[in-house]
């Protein structure tokens, strides 16, 4: 019987070493050794012919002293400030609303989620067209000229506008989940003590999404300060607005596959990840004030 | 009298949440129609001012113009190869190592999981330029390999089948064990048919997400054979800097495989991705 159960938990364990060999051994080639390649490339020179050689804090010392470098950090940030909340508490509003008993619902969730399922490739285009200046429809519409692609001060505000209409639907089927799971005794309870819909809304459904509004929240917020494909879309390296438009990871790409200095992309993607674990930490710091477990 | 005042109260947020959803749907599909409107008109047509709502006639020479700059054959191929690919292998690799991690028992497990969270809190953008260095060395960029090769194994795949294997009671695996299977048999015949939502979720997950990927593309295959649809648009914006009409046709061309799959499985797809929640 002895025996029997330790050939048992033998091969169990084969075969679990089999089950995950495929996994482990891809994740090593393909994220764990890129990983640390990546982490000898920031403080590498980059040589003709694809070589390397080890120069310490070189790439960081050229980093910090780009002012592109500073430019993009403070791009990164404001598309962030920008997109973020407007686009969290907007797909909040569509969540609720798509939480209601009303017909046609359904109809309505797929009209919001559409831009999922359309590259942002695709997006970018249309969006381009209808911001362009001499002929795009909404400067028609507004009777002005405004130049959403091309004036500095205004192209991350285009591009924030066409990141929060392409992941408003996605954000919210996701808090929708997390608004179905609460029970609807809440609301019977509160309606017979009089509570208005508003009132409910503070009291019942904001408290108890908080914990799916918390990790919407760090997955929009990582995902943003990796903003690329929309801003490379947007905006072409021939752009006079580049630089006020140019995304960290934008800077990364450039770097290191058009200039070819893949040291210094390689430093500015190191920077980027030492950036998402500070502001990732700060808000799992941050969601003690206002997230609600005790469900 | 309450009674009533009540119903019209509720008549009123009725309308309101109507006129919401009108409102916002219009700004949901307006891009898409004034792309598709576009996408009909001439150069010259669609920069009148003011403009052309319908088109004067509805020609097809954009359409045929993108295709020919673009070998649109090649890239639905390629976009469809590289999403078989990473969906096969996200579903196989990550339903074993799930079902592994889960419900077997082995020496290290939890320092071999912790790679898996590893990987999974790290951007993307991390493991790009090895990762096209590698290829590039053996020869293989350029190839439908190379646009496939990030996606080989998935960590979030493997994170999110564990759980599902998780939620599935161990009786189940052990009345397999005494009918006379073995791990491998109980996982294939018993337990992995009953995660299927699960699979289909992350493979709608992985589809999604592939066929929108940007920069991997365009780093990896710069053949123009051998681009995927998002790679392969952002050639033709290049190209065709002005000339929307084109643009809009080429964009559409590019969109419209995906868009049908999605009215007819847009269940499938909005609750799949709900499923595998915010990564």
């Amino acid at each position: 019987m002895k025996e029997k159960a330790s050939k048992r938990s033998r091969s169990e364990s084969m075969w679990g070493y089999i089950m995950i060999a495929p996994t482990i051994i891809g994740l090593l080639v393909l994220n764990i050794y890129p990983f640390l390649d990546t982490i000898k490339l920031s403080f590498s020179k980059t040589l003709p012919f694809g070589l390397y050689e080890l120069r310490g804090v070189q790439n960081y010392v050229k980093m910090f002293a780009s002012a592109e470098f500073w430019r993009a950090n403070m791009n990164t940030i404001y598309f962030c400030v920008l997109t973020v909340p407007i686009g969290l508490f907007l797909a909040l509003v569509v969540a609720v609303m798509l939480n209601t008993k009303i017909k046609g619902r359904t109809f309505f969730r797929a009209v919001f989620f559409l831009p999922m399922v359309v590259a942002p490739a695709a997006v970018a285009m249309v969006w381009k067209w209808i911001f362009n200046t001499e002929y795009g429809i909404l400067n028609t519409l507004l009777m002005h000229h405004i130049n959403w692609i091309t004036d500095p001060n205004i192209v991350i505000v285009t591009c924030a506008i066409v990141a929060i209409w392409s992941n408003i639907g996605y954000d919210a089927v996701l808090l929708l989940s997390g608004l179905q799971n609460i029970s609807q005794s809440y609301y019977e309870a509160a309606s017979l003590d009089g509570a208005t819909k508003l009132q409910q809304f503070f009291h019942i459904t904001l408290p108890m999404v908080s914990p799916t509004l918390f990790v919407v929240l760090i997955m929009r917020l990582m995902s943003s300060i990796k903003v690329y494909d929309l801003i490379y879309m947007m905006i072409e390296q021939s752009n006079p607005a580049l630089t006020s438009a140019q995304s960290l990871m934008y800077l990364f790409f450039r770097e290191s596959f058009v200039t070819g200095d893949r040291g210094l992309g390689s430093a500015v993607v190191i920077w980027t990840v030492a950036f998402i674990g500070v502001v990732t930490l700060v808000q799992f710091w941050g969601q003690k004030k206002w997230v609600n477990y005790e469900v | 009298m309450n009674n009533s005042s009540l119903e019209r109260a509720r008549k009123i947020r009725t309308a309101g949440i109507y006129a919401f959803f009108i409102i916002g749907s219009i700004v949901m599909i307006f891009p898409f129609v004034w792309m598709l409107l576009t996408s009909f008109k001439t150069v010259e047509e669609s920069m009148m001012v003011p403009p052309t709502i319908l088109p004067a006639a509805w020609q097809l020479k954009n359409f045929t113009d993108a295709m020919a700059s673009l070998p649109f054959g090649a890239l639905y191929k390629n976009t469809l190869l590289m999403i078989f690919w990473r969906v096969v292998c996200a579903v196989v690799f990550s339903s074993m190592a799930g079902y592994a991690f889960a419900k077997l028992n082995f020496k290290g497990k939890d320092l071999l999981f912790s790679i898996v969270l590893v990987q999974q809190m790290l951007p993307s953008q991390i493991f790009i330029t090895p990762q096209y260095q590698m290829l590039a060395k053996v020869g293989l960029t350029n190839s439908i390999f190379g646009l496939v090769f990030p996606g080989l194994v998935s960590a979030f795949g493997t994170f999110f089948m564990r759980q599902a294997y998780l939620g599935i009671p161990n009786e189940i695996a052990e009345a397999a064990y005494l009918d006379g299977c073995n791990q491998w048999q109980s996982f294939v015949k018993v337990m992995a048919p009953l995660t299927t939502a699960s699979m289909a979720a992350l493979a709608v997950f992985t589809a999604v997400f592939a066929y929108g990927d940007l920069m991997w593309p365009l780093i990896v295959n710069t053949d123009l054979n051998l681009m995927t649809l998002s790679s392969g648009l952002a050639t033709l914006r290049g190209q065709f800097s002005t000339n929307f009409p084109v643009m809009m046709a080429g964009s559409l061309l590019a969109m419209i495989p995906m868009v049908v799959l999605y009215l007819f499985f847009q269940k499938q797809f909005i609750e799949g991705v709900a499923m595998t929640g915010g990564k």
